[in-house]
């Protein structure tokens, strides 16, 4: 009789999101900020080719954190929707707000979907208005949530850092040249202390309410920027860790090697239980110990003489019993936000 | 658009044409798709007449009148027939002008769209490529009397010059030197300007000869429109340059077509040309 392998659905939804948040931590943050002529966003972004900020329409922009190819695919199908909106009917037709619904419908279906991976992203959609008024700024999570953000936006990275910075030091209403600083700055503030980020590794596009052509959104260039932001003294680039184009950096795996834990990386002086390539037991190298080391004391001899260790068992929850006290079912680390 | 989530063709990584993705998903909204009757349907909607481009160091300008006929009816006074298809490059139309508008209306789509996903602009003969697929998906149409016959021009950044691309009905792309026209009055505008056009004019100077090359179509076409004094209504004129390009404003236009009807008072044939 095989007991059947039951997980909660709130489980399930934590496991999701969590495996989508440490996706979306692991990049670099990306800035929104309305200034008085439009909105502007900036990132650091070593690479001149792969963009987290585009242009979907004439008033519309959009910013995007974590996994790559997931992000590109839905600033196409942005793309694609606007054009075709603006085709069908009007250019005047095409809205930050019917976009940013359909994002969310599309990203809250996936992450609830059990087929599929949830996307390991996060948005902002930005549409710039004719006053600071009417700018928008909507904020969507790898989850399908909207949010209506006013002022300035964080995501990605150390997303809360900057946002703390930003808090302190953000003017509404204020230049160009004054929000472009006041955004770099936070980027490069973290706790330990505060880093000058190199011009070029920036990657940085406004929404200008003020452009004469129908087309608002412009990039800006290192001539510009190194125009703008001045000397600001010796700059340090970020340290390679962390690099969401070249992919998640493999957890730290324990110094520690424990034969019994299957996902362990390190063998240490224990000979792996089973090839890894071909999962049979290994026994050529060193014959199997009659004794493992890490077995207790207390095994009675009487034991198979090749049975490993007992790995240890993580607990399965039983829907019948209610958890035993001090041992929560989710991670309180990471509540939801 | 009832299904709120998006559609899965439109997160497909694919093509970067928007027509080529209007084929698959709307293919009604495009404007060569549409089944019209045999027979001639030409007499039926109104028709744009004259276009006239022309290159100058540093640019290209682009002109059309205002008229739009059917039959023997002026069927509009102050219809626009040059379009931006992008920064730097605009679009004239003659022929049947619904679907040369809507027409230009997917080109102006298809260049930005392949900007926004490419995150580069197309050069300019991968512009005028699309622009003559565009005409070539037209051809069905064209034999039963909607033809949309367009003249392309743009500033190429990459050998710094002005260029002009004219097309027939079948998709044919021919590159031309220094000027050309399109539409019913083409021929006298064509000629107009071999008297008149220089290679080393000014933009001003190329405005000027575009502007006698219409008043002479005008002349001599009934289906093209002359300047119309009392209503104040000038050609649209288009100017494009390395910096990008910019319709010249109507009262810049209006001054240079004044001067150049009170030169015509004087010889309303307009300007001689030297005879050897």
């Amino acid at each position: 009789m095989s007991t059947p392998f039951y997980v909660s659905p709130e489980q399930l939804m934590k496991d999701r999101a969590d495996f989508a948040r440490k996706g979306i931590a692991r990049g670099r943050s990306v800035v929104a900020i309305q200034y008085a002529d439009g909105i502007l966003f900036v990132s650091e972004n070593p690479s001149q080719a792969l963009h987290k900020v585009s242009e979907i329409y004439d008033r519309i922009a959009f910013a995007a954190v974590g996994r790559y190819n997931e992000f590109e695919n839905l600033r196409i199908a942005g793309v694609r929707l606007a054009d075709m909106r603006g085709y069908a009917y009007d250019r005047r037709d095409v809205t930050g707000r019917g976009l940013a619904n359909a994002y969310a419908q599309t990203l809250g279906t996936i992450f609830s979907s059990g087929g599929e991976k949830p996307y390991e992203v996060e948005i902002f959609v930005a549409e710039v208005g004719d006053t600071p008024a009417d700018d928008q700024l909507y904020r969507l999570t790898y989850d399908g949530q909207v949010a209506d953000e006013h002022g300035f936006a964080v995501m990605g990275g150390a997303a809360d850092t900057v946002a703390t910075h930003l808090k302190e030091h953000y003017v509404e209403g204020s230049t160009l040249e004054d929000a472009l600083h006041v955004a770099v700055a936070a980027l490069g503030h973290t706790d330990a202390g505060d880093r000058v980020i190199p011009v070029d590794d920036l990657e940085v596009a406004i929404l200008d309410r003020t452009r004469t052509q129908p087309r608002k959104f412009v990039r800006l260039r290192e001539t510009r920027l190194v125009e703008i932001l001045g000397d600001r003294g010796p700059e340090q680039p970020d340290v390679p860790q962390g690099d969401d184009t070249a992919g998640a950096t493999p957890p730290s795996a324990p110094v520690t090697d424990d034969p019994g834990d299957p996902t362990d990386q390190v063998s240490g002086g224990v000979p792996p239980l089973e090839n890894p390539m071909s999962g049979e037991p290994t026994e050529h190298h060193v014959p199997p110990p009659t004794a493992p080391p890490t077995a207790p004391p207390t095994a009675p001899p009487t034991d198979p003489p090749v049975a490993p260790p007992p790995a240890p068992q993580p607990p399965i929850p039983d829907p019948s019993q209610p958890p035993a006290p001090g041992t929560p079912p989710g991670d309180p680390g990471n509540p939801l936000p | 658009m009832s299904d709120p989530r998006l559609p899965a063709a439109y997160l497909m990584p694919g093509s970067s044409s928007f027509s080529d993705f209007l084929a698959v998903q709307a293919p009604d909204l495009l404007p060569s798709r549409r089944a019209v009757p045999s027979g001639n349907a030409g007499d039926l909607a109104p028709h744009g007449t004259t276009i006239v481009a022309a290159t100058f160091p540093g640019g290209v300008v682009m002109a059309g009148d205002r008229r739009a006929t059917m039959g023997n009816i002026i069927a509009q006074r102050d219809i626009e027939k040059v379009f931006p298809a992008d920064e730097y490059s605009v679009v004239g139309i003659a022929g049947t002008a619904g679907l040369a508008v809507e027409m230009v209306r997917l080109f102006q789509t298809e260049l930005e769209h392949y900007e926004k996903i490419e995150g580069t602009t197309l050069s300019m003969d991968g512009k005028a490529n699309r622009l003559a697929a565009l005409i070539r998906a037209n051809l069905g149409m064209a034999m039963q009397g909607l033809s949309v016959v367009p003249l392309f021009a743009g500033y190429d950044l990459n050998t710094d010059q002005g260029r002009i691309f004219s097309y027939d009905v079948t998709g044919g792309r021919y590159e031309e030197t220094s000027f050309h026209s399109v539409g019913s009055g083409s021929l006298f505008a064509r000629g107009s300007l071999k008297k008149v056009y220089r290679e080393d004019l000014s933009a001003e100077g190329c405005v000027t000869a575009v502007l006698q090359a219409l008043y002479d179509a005008a002349d001599d076409d009934s289906a093209t429109g002359g300047p119309d004094l009392t209503r104040r209504i000038f050609p649209v004129v288009h100017v494009i340059t390395a910096d990008g390009g910019y319709r010249v404003a109507d009262a810049e236009v209006a001054d240079i077509a004044d001067r150049m009807l009170a030169a015509r008072m004087q010889r309303p044939d307009g300007p001689a040309a030297a005879l050897i």
